[in-house]
């Protein structure tokens, strides 16, 4: 298992390889990767070059809960599938669009845990785990508000 | 007992504080939020529960039952927005 909360960049071909490269085992990795999106596109002409509908984004933690909260999802996970090995990034700080936030990979012998483990986990991740965007907008700052649709998504890994 | 309080994100901003000691007689969650209520505006409004909010207690999610201790860590923050 490996856990990591950074404001640096990660390498998905990297990341991925590190769970099989080692472990003949693994016949699936499935890798979610989530990215920063621009929530207010029709305000942004690409190239204009002032940057000014741009919407820079600040991710905010809980440092210690954050790795303490992830660590009990990927071990929910464990549990609850046959895995051979779980990587989770998340990046914090200052973000532009397009830049790469979360990064989910999960290694099995077969796909269908991988597949079903790696939405588990984001799913969870993003109701339990104590990260908060702000978002910068041409009109000024807003935190982003939760979405009832997450609780539901994770809601539905219940019973 | 002195329990240690820790404010995240929107919370933290609205109310200018990150982090503060508090000295409460033996309690719960409940209590806790009730004493911080206490002070007005606008820890009534932000913790009357008409907007959500979360609490956490020596890092991990808590519920309004949950006993606090001596020395405790609890956190109150907004709903979760990661990934």
């Amino acid at each position: 298992m490996k856990i990591r909360v950074q404001t640096e960049p990660f390498d998905l071909a990297a990341e991925v390889a590190a769970l099989y490269r080692d472990n003949p085992r693994v016949g699936a990795v499935a890798s979610f990767l989530g990215l920063v999106r621009d929530g207010h596109p029709n305000r942004s002409p690409s190239g204009e070059g002032d940057g000014d509908g741009v919407n820079t984004l600040t991710l905010e933690h809980y440092p210690g809960m954050t790795e303490k909260s992830l660590e009990q999802i990927v071990r929910d996970a464990l549990a609850r599938w046959d895995l051979l090995d779980v990587t989770v990034i998340h990046r914090v700080g200052e973000l532009q669009p397009t830049d790469p936030i979360v990064l989910v990979a999960v290694a099995s012998a077969h796909r269908g845990e991988a597949f079903a483990a790696c939405e588990f986990i984001m799913d969870y991740l993003k109701t339990r785990a104590p990260f908060w965007k702000k978002e910068m907008t041409p009109d000024g700052e807003r935190w982003v508000d939760a979405k009832e649709s997450d609780d539901l998504a994770a809601e539905r890994w219940r019973g | 007992m002195k329990i240690n309080v820790l404010y995240f994100a929107r919370l933290r901003e609205t109310f200018g504080i990150s982090t503060e000691s508090i000295e409460l007689a033996s309690a719960t969650v409940t209590d806790l939020l009730q004493t911080l209520r206490q002070r007005g505006k606008p820890w009534s409004d932000e913790l009357s529960g008409e907007r959500a909010f979360r609490v956490a207690v020596n890092q991990d999610l808590a519920g309004p039952d949950t006993v606090l201790s001596d020395r405790d860590e609890v956190a109150i923050f907004p709903p979760v927005t990661g990934g």
